[in-house]
């Protein structure tokens, strides 16, 4: 469809609406909108964004898909609840403003959501027209949505009000998305809120981890520099644990409540022989040297350098397994290959991240998981021993589980290998906070307003659910600040 | 939240000691620990450094360095009064101080600047402490008066007999371990393939032996797996377990191969630095 053809499209529908004749068929008829993106040969070679976003026309098209239903399952599907066939309305009516205001509301980030959320677990999935279609890739897009009054809304977005100072002092541990919110939502109630954080740069996986081509920094940086227009002090290079303690910071610095959101930092390793080889690295390693210090640009301005791959095996097949195998593209491997156990329906990594890496030659090398990585004499990793899988009897959760097929070792040649099996806990909070209880798997435990086991000590995000979302992260960090603005009022002054 | 340098000097060739302002570190940390330092902005290259003294009074840690690649090199260039933008800790799991009635502090090269807050520590524990500094050459000695003073024994080495005994520090450490008693402890660092010999030696006498590697990092909080070792047969990250080891279990061969893996980048990074600082005249 050209720019011509959806402008004469919009209008017609918007006449027949004024008409009061616009019916569901219409709406249905209406095509779903791609994302206008950059070109697979073309973004292989740069770090900027894929999605490229949504015209006011598209936009537009797109909110007018939306059938208003009254039981809005859209909303049961989404974890923070936002109204969105009330934003979608607004956007259908050229209102960007409002849909705006109408996410945040319920979400502080919608630019950052509007880009990262699993949309199609979510609020897509329940979407009455993807039902009706029984295709959820033809739901409404909210996400892009989302993203479309977002990105718009940027500029002029002013900072929240700030309630006057209530005289207590809050302390928020780890800068991630959970952080953020906790921060924002605290210093609206007045409190004196300071943020520290273990790296130089605050933002958590959202600066190092998720990669610029799926989450322009900008975007981060500018909602961090919200939280300090705000008056939120932000202090970078700080280790709560080691610099001070939790305990230190609320018996010796004055915090009357701390919010610990430091997500699940540590990487799992697969634990078969050659892990330890030159060239193995976990994704967290990989993709911080790529994005926290542009290792992309060693030799032009970045000091921290990186493997020059020609041959990179990612293992895994979530949005870090994409994100690390995409990556690798970009800094100019020849060839990536994804081994993942499973099929590709069982990737638990968003849809849109999954095609993108198709597109751009990721060759997926499904029901395979590897066995060993062999290494030369100089202990530099060469290859990569896998064992084929076939899926075997359903078990009892009704899915079917791969089972290895004997003898089926065979060797793909690489010189990188990237770990992307998941994270736990880190355990430094732990080590050195001995009050707090966390489960068998390192997880903080906490009630159901996030409250852990110490008094004035709250979590949320990774920390608590173990490898999540930032939409997760995000909804925590909101009932952790609740719980936290309540119980600081309730207390006697 | 820059870190002002209050004091420099070299100490010798490529060696340099620095007196810098962190008021919140200098008071939590504990000998073993270290930090991490970057010297510009996001750009630049985060390094791992060993805190070798502090003065929680007046808020500042110590650190003594080598200049071998580009940062340690731009760290040698800043004077007195510069800033240093990034420095973060203290991190690592102190060292475990205690009476062993006696014990042997080895360190090589730079080794001996990690080495002294420790031997310090052990000495103000009660322990006898025997220290072997080792160095290649009289003009890269350093620390021997600070080691002096808090040794009951010192013994230096130089491996091309310049100054004081020629020999590696491996000689003097067994004839220290096959005396009666032998050390409680061990205590070495120094370079890897140093430290490997070492535990060699100290494995053979029996002597309990502690280790400080030195890896690669990235954050140090145990978040990318790059400073991993294997330590019997398992990975340890060196930056949360560490970095102290039991040098007799450690996988010296492959750290030390694991340690050369950005050689050639590391190269041209150095070479672009230098290259750079010749133009704008640093090197008279
Ligand atoms: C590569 C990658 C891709 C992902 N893609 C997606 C996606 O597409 N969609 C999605 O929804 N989710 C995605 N996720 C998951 C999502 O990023 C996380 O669930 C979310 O960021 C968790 O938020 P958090 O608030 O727990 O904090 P985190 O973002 O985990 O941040 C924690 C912060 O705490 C800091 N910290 C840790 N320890 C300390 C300490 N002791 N003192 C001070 N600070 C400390 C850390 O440095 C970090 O900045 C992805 C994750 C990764 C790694
Ligand atoms: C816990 C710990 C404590 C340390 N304490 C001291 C100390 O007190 N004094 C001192 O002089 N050195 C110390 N080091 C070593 C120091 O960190 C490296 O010499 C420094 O990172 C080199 O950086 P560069 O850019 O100057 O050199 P590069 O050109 O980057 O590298 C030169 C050499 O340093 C090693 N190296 C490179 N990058 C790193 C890195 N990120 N981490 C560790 N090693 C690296 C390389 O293997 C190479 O052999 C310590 C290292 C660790 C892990
Ligand atoms: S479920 Fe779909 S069609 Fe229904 S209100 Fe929500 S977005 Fe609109
Ligand atoms: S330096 Fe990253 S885990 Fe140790």
């Amino acid at each position: 469809m050209t720019h011509e053809q959806r402008q004469e499209l919009l209008e017609s529908l918007l006449a027949k609406q004024k008409a009061g004749a616009l019916k569901p068929r219409d709406r249905f008829d209406i095509p779903p909108q791609d994302m206008p993106e950059q070109d697979a040969a073309v973004r292989r070679r740069n770090v900027h964004e894929v999605a490229l976003g949504y015209t006011e026309t598209q936009a537009r098209l797109e909110a007018m898909r939306c059938l208003q239903c009254k039981t809005a399952p859209c909303v049961r599907g989404c974890p923070v609840r936002i109204r969105i066939p009330d934003f979608v309305a607004a956007i259908a009516e050229g209102q960007y403003g409002r849909a705006l205001d109408i996410i945040k509301e319920n979400s502080l980030l919608p630019a950052v959501c509007g880009r990262v959320c699993p949309q199609e677990v979510q609020c897509q999935e329940t979407c009455t027209v993807g039902l009706r279609f029984k295709d959820v890739s033809k739901a409404v897009s909210i996400g892009r949505l989302e993203r479309f009054v977002a990105d718009l809304g940027h500029n002029g977005a002013a900072a929240p009000a700030v309630a006057p100072p209530t005289g207590k002092k809050i302390a928020i541990v780890g800068s991630g998305p959970g952080g953020i919110v906790a921060a924002a939502d605290t210093r609206r109630a007045g409190h004196d809120v300071t943020v520290f954080e273990a790296f130089h740069k605050p933002g958590g996986v959202m600066v190092y981890g998720i990669p610029e081509f799926r989450l322009p920094k900008a975007i981060v940086h500018d909602e961090i520099e919200t939280l300090k227009t705000m008056g939120v002090r932000i202090v970078p290079n700080f280790i709560v644990g080691r610099t001070r303690t939790i305990e230190q910071l609320m018996t010796e610095d004055g915090f009357d409540a701390v919010y610990i959101g430091v997500g699940a930092g540590l990487p799992s390793f697969m634990g078969i022989e050659g892990e330890s080889l030159v060239g193995v690295y976990s994704a967290n390693e990989y993709l911080t040297r790529a994005n926290l210090m542009k290792a992309y640009s060693f030799g032009s301005g970045a000091d921290t350098p990186i493997a020059v791959s020609r041959r990179v095996a990612v293992v895994g097949g979530g949005n870090v397994a994409m994100d690390a195998a995409r990556t690798a593209v970009r800094l100019g491997a020849e060839k990536v290959y994804l081994i993942y156990r499973r099929t590709e329906k069982e990737m638990p990594a968003r849809v849109e991240e999954v095609h993108h890496a198709q597109q751009e030659g990721i060759e997926f090398h499904l029901l395979q998981s590897p066995i060993r990585i062999v290494g030369d004499e100089n202990s530099r990793a060469t290859a990569i021993e896998c064992l084929r899988y076939e899926l075997g009897e359903p078990d009892d959760s009704g899915r079917r589980r791969p089972v290895a097929i004997a003898g089926s070792e065979f060797r793909i040649d690489i010189d990188t290998v990237i770990i992307a099996i998941g994270n736990q806990a880190n355990p430094l909070i732990r080590q050195t906070t001995l009050s707090l209880e966390f489960n068998k798997w390192g997880n903080l435990v906490v009630d159901e307003n996030c409250r852990t086991t110490m008094p004035g000590v709250y979590a949320g995000g990774d920390i608590v659910l173990g490898a999540a979302t930032v939409i997760l992260a995000m909804g925590q960090g909101r009932i952790a600040a609740a719980a936290i603005n309540s119980d600081l009022a309730d207390e006697p002054q | 939240m820059a870190h002002r340098i209050a004091g420099k000097k070299e100490l010798g060739p490529d060696v340099f000691w620095a007196r810098i302002e962190a008021p919140l570190i200098a008071k939590a940390r504990q000998p073993g620990q270290f930090i991490i330092l970057s010297i510009n902005n996001d750009y630049s290259e985060r390094i791992p450094l060993t805190i070798a003294g502090a003065d929680p009074s007046d808020g500042t840690i110590e650190l003594i360095w080598q200049r071998v690649g580009k940062t340690t090199a731009e760290l040698a260039d800043l004077a007195e009064g510069d800033e240093i933008a990034n420095i973060s800790g203290p991190l690592g799991t102190p060292t475990h101080i205690a009476n062993f009635a006696s014990v042997i502090c080895v360190g090589g090269g730079i080794g001996a600047a990690p080495l002294l807050p420790i031997a310090t520590a052990l000495k103000s524990a009660g322990n006898r402490v025997v220290s072997i500094l080792g160095f290649r050459s009289k003009d890269r000695l350093i620390l021997e008066e600070e080691f002096a003073r808090i040794s009951d024994e010192l013994i230096v080495t130089t491996d091309d007999g310049s100054y004081a005994r020629k020999a590696l520090v491996t000689e003097p450490l067994a004839e220290v371990c096959g005396r009666d008693p032998k050390p409680g402890h061990a205590f070495i660092i120094g370079p890897t393939i140093m430290m490997k010999f070492c535990c060699g030696v100290t494995r053979k006498f029996d002597v309990p032996t502690q280790v400080s590697l030195n890896t690669i990092m990235i954050d140090g909080t145990g978040m990318c797996g790059g400073c991993r070792v294997e330590v019997d047969g398992k990975p340890k990250f060196v930056c949360v377990d560490g970095p102290e080891f039991d040098g007799h279990r450690v996988n010296f061969d492959l750290m030390i191969k694991r340690m050369n893996a950005y050689k050639p980048q590391e190269q041209q990074a150095h070479e672009q630095y230098e290259q750079h600082r010749c133009r704008i005249g640093l090197d008279e």
